[in-house]
């Protein structure tokens, strides 16, 4: 008996191991796509043709190389989130990539060839403002950072400090802008606004301050915004409202002054309310800027200008207008500036490029061709990579960077070679939405479909669609016969919108994403907040990007849910789903609708939504096109409904009195309960406080209401039955105590009826504290928090039971359930940290269920509910044997085969989306944070799938052999049977 | 005062029974009128509201009152009134059109230290059907919810049975008088891992290995065999020896 115990434990464990992969199956049925996040800095590698490294730094806190060929990633540093992380400043120099971090407070070296950290220095305390490198005779040896009160110089082989020094008056004057010109001498400019203008020049040798000078400029207002350094050190201010031009010569010895040059003179005006903007190119660090220079005049008017070598005219080189986005490269002694214009009015816009040498005015033009989505944004940024030739004529590729986050990568002559959608990086939410049928099973259905009209339309209707099947099988048969006789490499099998169909499975399914990245940069950098909204839909199989929208207009810090309205069951209407876009500030909503298999805007006429909109609640009414009735309450407790069709007002009148929703108030701690009324308002019939003083509320969580329960009950071990309490409208409410001491820190877990508000149960964990976690399914909660006094992660499991009776077994009615189910609950040690949680989701839900655990690490950990069952008993005994029940262990295992992505970690891990297949044993699963990971999980194995090696030769022969030998020893007996009646 | 304290005490078991968690709750047949109102209690009283009307718009009246006594043991009764003939007819009004019968309490702590801040804004209401509350002959179960720190949360009402069935409730009288369960739920303490005693478990089991590894080594346990096999052996190879040896003879 004793020695069961163990065989029954080491039993258990062999029956939920055996998930991880087999080497073979590796990328088989999951994928993985890795992103960086809005770029902020991008620099090219070596200025040659055959370079294929492009770097990349972004507002991910991520510094990356990617492969200009592919756009595949070389290897990406992923840093700390937040401001601590934020890179500031990204400067390329050969082999070496130094990159201010944390607004100051690192600088680090990384090599450009395997992306190894050369090294790392902590620099003074204050804020950044500048940072460039110094060099001396064509090398550069140090790198100058310019803060807010100092400016240190250091070494570029090892970091090391050369000197810091203490900038003069620095509580008046503001320092902006660091200036190397390849001499013995640093320039530090600052300014006091509206007054006048400092130049500091430090000696590179030992950090001794040169000479300083002040010059009036009463106009200045920001050095960093409106002056640029041209030609051998001639600072070029531009200024709006004198509109005009100033140089200064800032390593003239006396006393300089600015000089004025009127934009008149130059015939030219800067359009109404713009900033005009400079943008000048140093090609070499240890030499002086060109003395080339743009001057952007308006939002698609830029202005190419060169100043004369003794620095006193200004001459316009060429006019460009229309153009959005100017840009310099240089190669060898050659720079190039490229242009980007539209072309004609229509949605392409080409970049057309200028070349010229230092002297002379030689200008090529060539042109690459952008082709610009419809459904994407407006090109944000231009970066060039020029390149010689081998007879020495200058090429060059382009990295366009677009509103909604998307680089393109362009080679002449308008061949996009990659595109990367970065936007997805910040996926905030998503859903999976069936594939639509094939034409051919499509017309099928339709057939059944339509209406019925008389027995001969039938017929021909039944005809024809016979035909339309031949039809497309002899096209099947002809395709089948024209591939086979090309070699296998040769055929694709590429996904497209128009081959899109579902397989046998389901296993194949459409992802739509919705993202949302609006970063408020440190300050200091002055780039704003700016927002990006994008929705995407992906094949799940091979995560192809089939379709973007890029939303319009979308205020920033806005809240998104996804709606799937129809599904793509109803087959001639189309699916259809809606985001309810939704400003946290205003409350004020917007609604989306789109069909997600293509992406496209629907046409229906959208509901006028001029109040707040508290809460949104998809009913199971449908109107006559098969579309969910979605409501809206707004801030007075009045309804919306979409869509607000005749017939869908007459079901929502009969049916008001049964519906009942709940409105969450964090804030004032409450919970409230309303009943629809006829006419669309709603009254209050419930109300739970929470005191706010004690306790705030996290999370309210509802039950998935895709979820299928199979069985009503479990089985016990003595033959009995435990009926589940199924209450589908139970609500898990998390709270977490305003006091954080350890220890008098609590967590709060109710669950709340959203029907009756009725108290189904309060618990509380004292010594605890958030973030929590939880799933809530079925009959079960499981909450993940942080033991203060332990100093440990633990997971704790509430599973409700009604009973061994069941007190209506026919139908759940939350007014109709007088008794308060039986409450289990167990706790449990987790190892480690988790970032989210979810459950896994089956089709009919006769699957056991996992639990799929994500790691700071970036593993997902798939962990089998049975092991977080509150009924696992201290003491085994002959019933807990019967029920397979896991005696209790007060820690849980984590075991590398229970990872589901073996070594494919996602970083910065946010959120898990279950989907169920059509098979009942397999569950889809999306994992989406910095990276999007798609795969299959298999809670109770594949029961319902034969294996791939299964034999089927070896099965059917003993199939056919043991049919003829029944035949043969029947036709045997038949004879001896004979035989003896003879006898 | 003095029917106050026996029933008080009578009734106090019943629920406590029916309930584990329950701190302590007293109910009230609410045959007795309104002379808990006035009371010496160290605790306070607060209003049961109700309202049930034919409109829906609620109106709430005075139902009884909840005499609340706070302290180490938290105490709750309630005493109310009987309904009129004017409510009883509403009530089945409203059970007719199946209108909801909500009660409401004002938001109050139990706990005696916070009795100065004790008036706090708000009410915390419930409903149950109407008709389910016709048809139980006016029986409900009253449920207070309190969190940790002893603020009345929410409130909760059921009938007994819940159920809507259309019987029809003939008889005036049983209408006459609430036949109130009156419970008070405080939130448990969820449980923390037990370490302890798995701890003890395992030691135990390890115990029992210990003992059992004590036995009989593999030669003291199976020496019988191995000494059989090797008379065996050496019967067989003796007996072999002279027939080979007669062959070498032989050569």
């Amino acid at each position: 008996m004793a020695k069961l115990v163990p065989l029954l434990a080491v039993f258990f464990y062999l029956v939920c191991v055996s998930e991880a992969v087999f080497e073979d199956q590796v990328g088989k049925f999951d994928w993985r796509r890795q992103y960086v996040g809005k770029v902020l800095f991008a620099s090219f590698d070596s200025p040659s043709q055959s370079s294929k490294k492009l770097f990349v730094a972004t507002d991910k806190n991520i510094f990356a190389s990617l492969n200009s060929r592919t756009g595949d990633l070389f290897w990406r540093h992923v840093d700390k989130m937040g401001p601590e992380g934020a890179v500031d400043t990204l400067l390329v120099n050969a082999q070496d990539a130094l990159m201010v971090i944390g607004d100051g407070r690192l600088l680090r070296s990384w090599d450009t060839n395997v992306g190894g950290l050369n090294w790392e220095v902590v620099l003074d305390t204050g804020s950044f403002q500048a940072a460039c490198f110094v060099g001396i005779q064509d090398t550069v040896k140090h790198v100058a950072v310019l803060k807010k009160t100092a400016i240190s110089l250091h070494y570029l082989s090892n970091g090391h400090q050369k000197w810091v020094e203490n900038l003069p008056d620095s509580d008046t004057v503001k320092y902006q802008a660091v200036y190397s010109g390849g001499g013995e001498e640093v320039f530090v400019l600052g300014m006091v606004p509206h007054s006048h203008l400092t130049i500091t020049v430090y000696s590179l040798e030992d950090g001794e301050i040169i000479r300083q000078r002040s010059v009036e400029a009463p106009w200045l207002s920001s050095v960093e915004s409106s002056c640029v350094v041209v030609g051998r050190g001639v600072l070029m201010c531009v200024d709006n409202y004198t509109q005009a031009l100033y140089t200064l010569a800032i390593q003239a010895e006396d006393s300089p002054q600015f000089r004025q040059v009127l934009l008149q003179s130059l015939d030219l005006e800067v359009s109404q309310d713009f900033q005009p903007v400079l943008v000048s190119t140093q090609p070499h660090p240890a030499r002086s800027p060109l003395p080339e220079f743009f001057l952007q005049l308006g939002p698609d008017h830029h202005i190419l200008l060169q100043l004369s070598e003794d620095g006193s005219t200004i001459a316009p080189l060429r006019d460009f207008q229309p153009a959005f986005l100017v840009s310099f490269a240089t190669t060898g002694e050659k720079t190039v500036a490229a242009v980007m214009a539209p072309k004609n009015t229509t949605d392409d816009l080409h970049c057309r490029s200028r070349c010229f040498a230092d002297s002379g005015r030689r200008l090529l033009d060539t042109t690459v061709i952008f082709p610009l989505d419809a459904n994407g944004g407006k090109p944000q940024k231009l970066y060039v990579h020029a390149f010689l030739k081998k007879d020495d004529s200058v090429g060059y590729r382009v990295l366009v960077q677009t509103e909604d986050h998307a680089l393109t990568f362009i080679q002449q002559p308008g061949r996009v070679v990659w595109t990367r959608e970065e936007a997805l990086a910040d996926v905030v939410t998503m859903e999976m939405v069936d594939l639509p049928l094939t034409g051919t099973q499509a017309e099928l259905e339709g057939e059944f479909g339509k209406k019925a009209d008389g027995l001969l339309p039938m017929v021909m209707k039944r005809l024809s669609s016979q035909v339309i099947l031949l039809q497309a099988w002899m096209a099947h048969l002809w395709k089948l016969f024209y591939e086979a006789r090309k070699p296998r490499s040769q055929i694709k099998n590429e996904v497209t919108i128009e081959t899109l169909s579902r397989d046998e499975f389901n296993l194949q399914k459409m992802m739509v994403m919705v993202t949302a990245s609006g970063k408020v940069r440190s300050p200091g950098v002055s780039r704003c907040s700016d927002e990006d909204k994008s929705l995407f839909g992906i094949d799940s199989k091979s995560g192809t990007i089939l379709w973007k929208h890029y939303l319009e207009n979308v205020q920033p810090n806005a809240a998104f849910k996804l709606i799937v309205q129809r599904t793509t069951a109803h087959f001639p209407h189309p699916p259809q789903c809606t985001l309810l876009i939704k400003d946290k500030d205003t409350g004020l909503a917007t609604l989306h609708v789109f069909n997600p298999i293509f992406g496209r805007k629907s046409q229906i006429s959208l509901p006028a939504l001029p109040r707040p909109i508290l809460q949104s609640l998809l009913l199971p009414v449908i109107d006559q096109d098969y579309a969910k009735c979605l409501l809206l309450v707004d801030d007075q407790y009045k309804v919306t409904a979409f869509p607000s069709t005749k017939n869908v007002m007459q079901q929502l009148q009969e049916m008001a009195s049964s519906i009942f929703f709940y409105l969450v108030d964090s804030e004032q701690g409450t919970l409230s309960g309303f009943r629809l009324r006829k006419d669309l308002s709603s009254e209050l019939i419930w109300e739970v406080v929470l005191p706010t003083e004690v306790q705030k509320i996290v999370a309210v969580k509802g039950k998935r209401p895709s979820e299928h329960v199979h069985s009503q009950g479990r089985v016990m071990g003595d033959r009995s039955v435990l009926y589940k309490y199924l209450n589908p409208n139970l609500l898990a409410v998390v709270t977490e105590s305003t006091d954080t001491h350890p220890e008098r820190a609590f967590v709060g877990m109710f669950l709340v009826d959203g029907v009756t508000g009725r108290i189904i149960h309060e618990a509380v964990q004292r010594k605890a504290r958030g973030p929590i976690h939880f799933v809530h399914s079925e009959n079960w909660v499981v909450y993940e928090y942080w033991n203060t006094k332990s100093r440990r992660n633990e997971f704790s499991v509430l599973e409700l039971f009604e009973g061994t009776e069941l007190y209506n077994s026919t139908v759940f009615s939350s007014l109709d359930r007088p008794h308060l189910p039986q409450v289990l609950q167990q706790s449990y040690i987790f190892p480690s940290p988790i970032t989210t949680m979810e459950a896994t989701l089956t089709e009919k839900g006769i699957t056991s269920r996992h639990l799929l655990v994500g790691l700071p690490s970036g593993a997902i950990l798939s962990l089998p509910k049975m092991f977080l069952d509150p009924r696992r008993p201290e003491v085994v005994n002959e019933h807990s044997r019967e029920e397979n029940l896991i005696p209790y262990a007060p820690e849980m295992p984590i075991r590398t085969e229970w990872f589901i992505n073996y070594n494919q970690t996602i970083s910065r891990l946010k959120g898990i989306y279950t989907a169920p297949s059509g098979l009942e044993s397999t569950c889809l699963v999306v994992a989406y944070g910095l990276d999007i990971y798609q795969t299959r999980v298999y809670p109770s194995k594949q029961f319902d799938v034969l294996k791939d090696d299964y034999d089927y030769v070896l099965i059917s022969s003993v199939l056919f052999a043991l049919f003829f030998a029944t035949m043969i020893s029947k036709r045997l007996a038949e004879v001896k049977l004979l035989n003896r009646a003879w006898r | 005062m003095a029917s106050g304290g026996p029933s008080f005490l009578l009734l106090s078991m019943v629920p406590t029974i029916l309930l584990l968690c329950i701190d302590f709750a007293c109910c009230n047949t609410g045959r007795r009128t309104s002379d808990g109102l006035d009371t010496d209690f160290t605790g306070f009283s607060v209003p049961l509201e109700h309202s049930f009307e034919v409109d829906d718009v609620s109106q709430f009246r005075v139902r009884g009152a909840l005499q609340l006594r706070g302290g180490r043991e938290t105490s709750v009764s309630l005493s109310q009134n009987q309904l009129s003939e004017e409510d009883r007819s509403t009530l089945k009004e409203v059970a007719a059109v199946d209108g909801l019968y909500r009660i409401r309490v004002p938001r109050v702590s139990l706990s005696a230290d916070r009795q100065s801040d004790r008036p706090m804004d708000g009410f915390l209401t419930a409903f149950v059907r109407a008709c389910s509350l016709v048809e139980s002959h006016l029986s409900d179960v009253i449920t207070l919810h309190t969190d940790v720190s002893g603020f009345l949360i929410g409130v909760s009402i059921v009938t007994i049975p819940g159920a809507c069935r259309g019987t029809e409730v003939e008889d005036e009288v049983d209408l006459e008088a609430f036949n109130t369960t009156l419970n008070v739920i405080a939130p448990t303490n969820a449980p923390q891992p037990e370490t302890a005693l798995f701890i003890e478990r395992m030691d135990m089991e390890n115990e029992k290995r210990g003992k059992p590894q004590e036995q009989k080594s593999f030669f003291a346990k199976y020496w019988y065999l191995i000494l059989g096999g090797a008379i065996f052996l050496m019967a067989s190879s003796s007996a072999q020896a002279p027939a080979g040896g007669a062959e070498e003879q032989q050569s």
